[in-house]
């Protein structure tokens, strides 16, 4: 079990409302992702869930029960931290075994279980390490064995790769997705980096500035951004927002249309000229300049010659352009 | 970043060390202020009543108040200069790579370790002595006449004592300083054309500011309230008497409890003096 | 610094420091090469001294006309047994000011600072008549409680600085992990600062064991620590330099080694963390 809801959460410090007032439903099971940029009150929102702060007002229910007031110890969920978080002067079973021994178990019911913790996380030949002695993703793996021997009700985690580089980062999300498909427990999960919420969420939640921006599948937000934030947000490269005579054309104060569904023709659409190109091989990233528009990011395919100065036009894909109205929302 | 609930344990659990604190600090303070105040006279049980400030006014007005002020500033202020100086050469020096630095540093720290009554009495007998003294001994084999240092110059040789005894101190602390000291930047200052002088000038001095202020301030403070040296050496006598021996001699062997108190406050006034700057500079630094 | 120096710069500098350095720990030296020589001897010239036989019946001296070691055991019951005690005060004082700050601690901080700032003599009449009141006076009780309360504003502030280094998320981490708070100081936090605890005991050790100034004021023989026995000799009959120099070393000599020990912390712990 692990159903949690947050009713109108409210967050202050001191005079700073961090967290206006969220109200939000994450199902048993699910894989929720919190995403949003630096100082948006997402790592605040998780923490307030954890108990490690207290809510201002609004409530927050655990499987049913008003879990508003109880201590972290008590609310039956376990965390990773950004930065680990691992006891330095413990080894690893020890560390493994902290809340086992918390929770007053036999030392031969903490054995077994840190045993099967372990096994799943390949750190059989490590418990007897110190964590100075493991690299990052030994850690990695640490932290998470410490939370998964507690059988939490849901795992939260913190950011928990931003300590990692680019190659273990990848191989850490899929183990994660992979622990997560043989648990079957509540996940949430707090990045700022929108390519871990587009590929391991069920559910992202997307946050600016304390505020709910929208909520759904990785796709959904892909196909179907609910206002300019979130269509800037989510994508890589992002999308390209453009306001003015172009947008009015279509009815809209802003209309986006992504790298990717923009198309090289020969004649017709908006004509500019290649300011920087990058061939990656798979794909050319191309920064244009045009007239009507200003510059523009395209996405193209890997077999693009064009280079720095060559004239281009380029046309948005019919049906792929997005239009937002002038509070920044979406148009139907 | 906490909870009401760590918010609330946090409060228990300073609550013991403010309490005790609070208590060791108020109570004596504000009993020793009620007897300034007070006609107290363990000679003259008999009188007794309200003084106003006629206690103060007596400690102030008393010749021995002001040589020992006098005596208190000489001893802080020489023994200040002696130690910074000396300890801003001595950690040049030792910051300069030669053989045994480590032995070096723990002969040079050694005396901060001795107990005050240990360093002053080695002084005062082994070295100092007009007869059987080192000096004594240096000067009669050089065919001079032995120096009574304490007879004859008791406060020049108790801040000799006491700056033995702090130099290492401050040695210390500017020494870990200049350790902290950007080696890269001195690298830069010798490209640009700058000499030895110069880099000292502008560029080590004014890294060694803070460090120098507070050897200044901690000295201060401690040495305000030097009184094993004294006791040890002169017993006081009128020529090295400090505010805080006075105090403490006519608290312990004179009689008169009004006026011994009227004198610790005043040191205390004094001594409040020096502890704002200080604690304004700690202060600035705690968040830094 | 990366910098080379030439030998004979180095030379020069090696003598220069060891010069220097030789001239700083010579009276300790001197006392101890005292302590090692007869009455008569310790008083000649130097060079006599230094070629006189050499033996310990100073040392002998010492323990059997006074009571050395009941000194000594003060010394160490005070200054251990004060600074234990400003430990257990203050270790749940610090933790709370490191990890759960307020707008207040900072002014807290100050405050128990400036508690070390006031002169004693300003409080010696009450304390004395206090003390007398209560049958504190020459108590090693009396004197622990004292020493502890003077200890345990440094105490805190070295502590805080100590544990301000740890991560506060992995006090977090035993939150989460169902840790109360006596578990979360008691497994987690005291551990990880051991190394500061133990500079922390240390160099509080060392100042209360040199403290001078209430153990002159407030023992006389029974409660009385090596400073008052030192003390002692400063009105003396007879020869007794070489009694002095024994008594000294004696005195000395364990805090000399632990203050070699704590040299580090030492600048740490007596400019609150404003050098490092």
């Amino acid at each position: 079990m692990g159903q949690i809801t947050l009713n109108a959460v409210r967050k202050c410090f001191g005079e700073v409302d961090v967290i206006p007032s969220i109200d939000l439903r994450i199902e048993d099971g699910e894989f929720v992702v919190f995403v949003g940029p630096s100082g948006c009150g997402k790592s605040t929102l998780l923490r307030l869930i954890a108990g490690l702060e207290d809510v201002t007002s609004g409530g927050i229910t655990i499987d049913g029960t008003d879990a508003t007031e109880l201590p972290p110890a008590k609310r039956g969920l376990a965390m990773v931290f950004q930065s680990y978080a691992l006891y330095p002067h413990m080894s690893v079973r020890k560390n493994i075994a902290f809340p086992l021994k918390m929770a007053g178990m036999t030392p031969e019911q903490q054995e077994a279980k840190v045993q099967s913790a372990a096994k799943v996380l390949n750190l059989t030949n490590y418990l007897d390490r110190r964590p100075g002695q493991l690299s990052g993703g030994q850690r990695q793996r640490v932290a998470i064995g410490r939370a998964i021997v507690r059988e939490p009700k849901a795992f939260l985690f913190d950011e928990p790769l931003s300590n990692l580089d680019a190659a273990l980062r990848v191989n850490m999300r899929q183990e994660i997705t992979e622990l997560h498909q043989s648990l079957k427990t509540t996940m949430i999960y707090v990045t700022h980096d929108q390519v871990e919420a587009m590929t391991m969420a069920d559910k992202i939640v997307v946050l600016n500035a304390g505020r709910i921006e929208q909520v759904g599948s990785p796709l959904t937000l892909y196909e179907h951004p609910a206002n300019t934030f979130v269509a800037g947000f989510i994508g890589s490269p992002k999308m390209n927002l453009i306001t003015g005579i172009e947008a009015e054309k279509l009815g809209a104060t802003t209309i986006g249309v992504r790298p990717e569904h923009l198309d090289i023709v020969d004649s017709g659409g908006w004509s500019g000229v290649v300011g920087l190109s990058e061939h990656l091989g798979s794909d050319t990233f191309l920064k244009v300049g045009t007239k009507e528009v200003g510059t523009i990011n395209v996405r193209a395919g890997g077999g693009i010659t064009l280079r720095h100065g060559d004239a281009v036009r380029l046309a948005p894909r019919p049906g792929k352009v997005h239009r937002f109205g002038s509070d920044g929302k979406a148009l139907s | 970043m906490a909870t009401q609930h760590s918010r609330l344990a946090a409060r228990f659990m300073v609550a013991p060390s403010v309490g005790f604190l609070f208590v060791w600090m108020i109570v004596p303070l504000v009993t020793t202020v009620y007897f300034s105040f007070l006609v107290y006279n363990l000679l003259h049980p008999e009188r007794q009543g309200w003084a106003g400030f006629d206690n103060y006014y007596y400690f102030l007005t008393d010749r021995a108040f002001l040589t020992a002020v006098w005596h208190s500033v000489a001893l802080v202020v020489g023994v200040l200069c002696i130690t910074v100086v000396g300890g801003i050469l001595l950690a040049l020096l030792l910051n300069l790579p030669f053989w045994g630095q480590g032995v070096v540093r723990v002969l040079v720290i050694a005396p901060f370790f001795v107990m005050p009554t240990v360093s002053a009495l080695v002084w005062k007998n082994m070295f100092m002595n007009p007869v059987n003294g080192m000096f004594a001994h240096i000067a009669k084999g050089l065919g001079l006449q032995p120096y009574d240092f304490l007879g004859h110059a008791p406060m020049l040789s108790i801040i000799g004592i006491v700056s033995w005894e702090w130099l290492p101190f401050a040695t210390l602390i500017l020494l870990t300083a200049l350790q902290s000291l950007d080696s890269e930047q001195q690298e830069a200052a010798e490209m640009d054309g700058a000499n030895w002088m110069n880099r000292f000038i502008y560029l080590t001095l004014p890294h060694l500011t803070r460090a120098i202020t507070v050897v200044i301030l901690i000295q201060t403070i401690f040495l305000l309230s030097i009184y094993a040296e004294i006791a040890v050496t002169t017993g006081g006598g009128p020529a090295s008497t400090t505010i805080t021996y006075l105090v403490a001699q006519q608290s312990l062997y004179g009689n008169d409890v009004g006026g011994a108190s009227a004198g610790g406050i005043v040191a205390v006034i004094l001594a409040n003096i020096v502890a704002v700057f200080v604690m304004r500079m700690i202060g600035k630094n705690l968040d830094a | 610094m990366a910098r080379k120096s030439s030998t004979p710069a180095k030379v020069v500098v090696t003598a220069a420091a060891w010069g220097i350095g030789f001239l700083i720990f010579f009276p300790i030296l001197w006392t101890i090469l005292m302590s090692f020589h007869t009455e008569g001897d310790a008083i000649k010239s130097p060079f006599e001294m230094l070629t006189s036989p050499w033996n310990f019946d100073s040392y002998a001296e010492v323990q059997t006309r006074s009571n050395y070691s009941l000194h000594f055991f003060n010394s160490v019951v005070i200054s251990v047994g004060s600074t234990l005690l400003a430990l257990v005060i203050a270790i749940p004082a610090a933790w709370a000011m490191a990890f759960v700050p307020g707008k207040r601690t900072k002014d807290l901080l100050m405050w128990m600072l400036s508690t070390k700032m006031m002169p004693a003599v300003g409080v010696l009449i009450p304390m004395y008549l206090g003390f007398k009141n209560m049958g504190l006076l020459d108590t090693r009780t009396g004197l622990v409680g004292v020493m502890t309360l003077i200890n345990l504003p440094i105490v805190v502030w070295m502590l805080y600085t100590y544990f301000k280094e740890i991560p506060g998320e992995i006090l977090e981490a035993a939150r989460m992990d169902g840790a109360s708070l006596r578990s979360e100081i008691l497994y987690v936090l005291t551990p990880m600062a051991l190394p500061g605890i133990a500079s922390t005991l240390l160099l509080n050790v060392i100042l209360a064991w040199n403290e001078a100034f209430w153990t002159l004021q407030l023992t006389t023989h029974d409660a009385a620590p090596l400073t008052q026995f030192i003390a002692s000799y400063s009105s003396p009959e007879g020869l007794f330099y070489a009694k002095l120099s024994a008594a000294s070393t004696m005195a000395i000599a364990p805090i000399l080694i632990l203050g070699w020990f704590s040299q580090k912390q030492l600048v740490r712990g007596l400019t609150f963390g404003a050098v490092k």
